[in-house]
């Protein structure tokens, strides 16, 4: 396992919404975290990146304990986090906010260049002068992960990437993300949306309430409709 | 025409040196988001030292070697006060790095009198840009031509910095959001040491450039600080590009409204920050902020007193009632003075504790209710009651008008609103000598012969304190209360579910107002005089202390801030030449150790977690 969470509790001020999470995501494995809305999945990611300010358990990343590191020391670990509100910076262009997003060479995992992200997304190439606050939802979607990607990470956290975005453009999405694996990263992806999480990932967990109340492989969710029914539907 | 042209032209030597000492605030505010007030104390010392190495090692640096020197040394030392003072606070609600950065400029004001004097020093002249270049006929000094050019160099060399460097990129990324910048891996710590230093490497460059124009003294920090205020907030905190813009429109305001309307000349720049606001809430080029509600503690329950607290606090209300029969008249009028501070601070409170809004400039309300009842006194021939009501009322019509405009806007330019009416009232009350005799403030205004003794006056100030502060307790515990604190806690929602968010915050500001007048009223009475110093930021700074030391998160903590800090100072002015030395370093003590203030202590004992953690998010979060 490249990473391993185990008993992560989180919390906003005096509310507790996280209740010891356990997952594990291997090398060059999806997994995609499940569930509804307000289940704790950006608060675990949040959590495991190290940006939410308390918050208890452990996380193992490349076998060294990142609990207590601070939020920067954790992404040049090569643990990259793509906050599901893209967070794009507004007032800088695409070629800038890639910069911002640049760390050295790491050994053993892809590197990545401004070059090679306008292949991965071919959008992004034709407006590297563009100010991020100037781009549509979907070009921002790149631009964050590809921002991410620019730190030579080997597993990224990818929070609901497929929010608020036309079907056409979550397909490139899914390719981009296929794509990734296939560069051997390791993907933990939130979602809500059963079917784009069974174009991508290997296995699943479900959470609700800020409790794991699944984890096995998308074929087992869609063979046990009564799973479905309890955690995700609407 | 010739005359304008020179005119223009020192307009614009001004605008550069505000301009480099502006936008040196503004950048260290868009990424550490400290409004650092020490700012103009590195200005002066930037001169100080400036002056020092021209003085004596021009010989071997030259004068511009000096210059530059005495700017690098100051920026260093920011470095250092960066990485010992402020990195232990990043996660202070902001108004606590103001406090620590006051506090400092404190130290520094009084170090400057130990070092240099506390006489006007007078640098030696530029070489080669000491004489006058005709133009039009008209002389130009050949040293505001230089300036003239250096603004813009300085603006052109920091477009390159920012957009051509890493760093400078890395800077702009995390004046929008540092949260992500460190999630991209960037250690903010030396980001923001490099931008601090950076920040204060143009403010000592712009008191350094002074010494041949201006003497250098010991309160040119304050003067330079009000003013670099005024032009960061025109021209939007965070934008190097209109703090350029607002520092040629501020200067050539100055220099042409001086021609036009000399009376009013002090208070020109105050009147366009104003009307800028009122046009564009956050400056010219500022953008919308995030809301940070950094500054009220979540985790105490606001509760009235239990019947074991209302017997502690009438046992102590008793036991200084019962002072006058044990204490000489000396301490019954520090006692007096405490007290009329007590009133001044729990109504800054409610403001800013119940209402969440930071007023800089309470002092003009209190100024208000001292003038009123001054003028009550010596136009009217009123006596001690109804001039204190007239006071009052001045206080109260005061924030009528000022709150008026001010709720139109929220945080910082909120803050920097409040303190712009206030110097607008502190010039009128300056320059219109007729009424309120100007500098020379009005003598004479003494309580009747029933309040005359230390110790009748004393129990007048304890029953209006004591009053006041339940009045204002009972106000929070209010269905208006409650509406206030719904509206600071999250205006949206406030208004969704029908509470009108301005006039909620307007009748605040002129309840905490009309309070601030009743003690200024008082205040005119115990002094016998009133001085626009009544009116001054230091007023409005000393109550912002008090309501700090006692617990932004309380809600009558000041109670205790202003008899501490109060007593403090009081203390301090009698012991030592270098109060303002040894207040400043307790202050900047007092927020490392307890960044929750004194009335937060019980309250950090007595939770799981400290009162004031980590400001939560500014942004809204899914919790998805």
């Amino acid at each position: 396992m490249t990473l391993t969470v185990s008993n992560l509790r989180g919390w906003y001020g005096a509310a507790q919404i996280l209740f010891g999470i356990d997952l594990g995501v291997a090398d060059g494995e999806v997994v995609a975290l499940l569930g509804r809305n307000g289940a704790g999945k950006s608060t675990t990611f949040r959590a495991i990146a190290g940006l939410l300010a308390r918050r208890d358990g452990q996380v193992t990343f490349g076998g060294t304990d990142v609990s207590r590191e601070p939020v920067y020391a954790i992404a040049r670990r090569g643990l990259a986090y793509v906050p599901e509100d893209r967070r794009i910076f507004a007032d800088l262009t695409v070629e800038e906010n890639l910069e911002v997003g640049r760390q050295p060479q790491r050994a053993g995992v892809p590197h990545w260049t401004p070059e090679r992200l306008y292949a991965l997304f071919p959008n992004l190439g034709t407006m590297r002068k563009r100010l991020g606050g100037a781009m549509s939802g979907g070009e921002q979607q790149m631009l964050t992960i590809a921002r991410s990607l620019m730190g030579n990470p080997s597993l990224v956290l990818l929070d609901e990437p497929s929010e608020g975005l036309a079907p056409k453009i979550v397909e490139d999405m899914a390719h981009a993300i296929r794509a990734l694996k296939a560069e051997g990263l390791s993907i933990l992806v939130s979602e809500q949306n059963l079917h784009f999480a069974r174009l991508i990932s290997d296995r699943a967990v479900i959470i609700e309430r800020g409790q794991v109340r699944f984890a096995g492989t998308i074929a087992e969710i869609d063979a046990n409709a009564e799973i479905c029914e309890a955690f995700l539907t609407v | 025409m010739s005359f304008y042209v020179a005119q223009f032209l020192t307009g614009l030597a001004e605008a550069s040196s505000l301009f480099l000492v502006a936008c040196g605030l503004s950048i260290i505010f868009g990424v550490t988001r400290i409004v650092n007030f020490a700012h103009g104390a590195f200005y002066m010392l930037g001169a100080y030292i400036a002056y020092t190495l021209a003085e004596r090692f021009s010989g071997a640096i030259g004068f511009w070697g000096s210059l530059l020197t005495a700017a690098i040394i100051v920026a260093m030392l920011g470095a250092l006060v960066e990485t010992v003072l402020l990195r232990r606070i990043y996660h202070a609600p902001e108004l606590f790095q103001l406090l620590a950065t006051f506090g400092l400029t404190l130290m520094v004001e009084d170090l400057a009198v130990i070092i240099w004097g506390p006489e006007d020093l007078v640098g030696p002249r530029a070489p080669g840009f000491k004489g006058a270049v005709m133009i039009l006929g008209q002389a130009v000094p050949s040293y505001d031509l230089l300036l003239i050019v250096l603004g813009p160099l300085v603006f052109g060399l920091l477009w390159m910095l920012f957009h051509k460097t890493r760093f400078g990129v890395l800077v702009r990324a995390a004046t929008q959001d540092r949260e992500m910048v460190a999630a991209l891996g960037v250690n903010q710590r030396w980001l923001f040491t490099g931008v601090f230093a950076l920040g204060i490497f143009l403010a000592a460059l712009g008191g350094a450039l002074q010494i041949s124009r201006d003497a250098v003294n010991h309160t040119m920090d304050l003067r330079i600080i009000v003013e670099t205020f005024v032009v960061v907030v025109i021209g939007g905190l965070g934008s190097v590009g209109g703090a350029f813009l607002a520092a040629l429109i501020v200067a050539e305001f100055n220099a042409f409204g001086i021609l036009i309307f000399p009376g009013i000349s002090m208070i020109l720049m105050f009147i366009i920050m104003a009307l800028v606001l009122i046009v564009r809430p956050y400056g010219l080029l500022g953008r919308l902020e995030a809301p940070t509600r950094a500054v009220i503690a979540a985790a105490i329950v606001w509760a009235p007193l239990s019947s074991a607290g209302r017997i502690a606090v009438a046992a102590i209300v008793v036991a200084v009632a019962l002072m006058p029969f044990g204490v000489g008249d000396y301490w019954l009028t520090v006692g007096s003075e405490i007290l009329i501070f007590v009133l001044f601070a729990a109504s800054l409170q409610f403001l800013m504790s119940t209402g969440g809004l930071v007023s800089f400039g309470h002092a003009a309300f209190f100024g208000l209710g001292a003038y009123g009842a001054a003028l009550a006194v010596k136009d009217l021939g009123l006596p001690l009651l109804p001039a204190l009501a007239c006071g009052t009322t001045l206080g109260c019509a005061g924030a009528v008008v000022i709150g008026w405009f001010c709720v139109r806007l929220s945080g910082v330019y909120f803050a920097m609103l409040t303190l712009a009416f206030a110097q607008i009232v502190y010039s009128v009350a300056f320059q219109w000598t007729d009424v309120t005799g100007g500098d020379n403030g009005m003598l004479g205004v003494w309580p009747d012969a029933w309040a005359a003794s230390p110790h009748t006056f004393f129990w007048l100030a304890l029953a209006v304190a004591l009053g006041g502060v339940v009045l204002l307790r009972m106000i929070v515990f209010s269905p208006f209360g409650y509406r206030l604190r719904a509206v600071r806690d999250s205006a949206l929602r406030a208004e969704a579910t029908g509470i009108n968010r301005m006039t909620t915050q307007w009748a605040a500001l002129i309840i905490a107002g009309t309070f601030a007048g009743l003690a200024g009223a008082l205040f005119a009475f115990l002094k016998g005089s009133v001085f626009p110093d009544s009116l001054g930021v230091s007023t409005s700074v000393d109550g912002l202390v008090m309501v700090l030391l006692g617990g932004i998160g309380t809600i009558s903590g000041s109670v205790l801030g202003a008899v501490v800090y109060k007593a403090l100072s009081i203390f301090l002015v009698s012991q030592t030449d270098y109060s303002k030395l040894v207040l400043g370093a307790v202050i900047v003590g007092l927020v490392v150790v307890f960044p929750g203030g004194l009335g937060g202590i019980t309250a950090r004992f007595s939770r799981l977690r400290p009162v004031l953690g980590p400001a939560p998010p500014a942004r809204p979060e899914s919790l998805g």
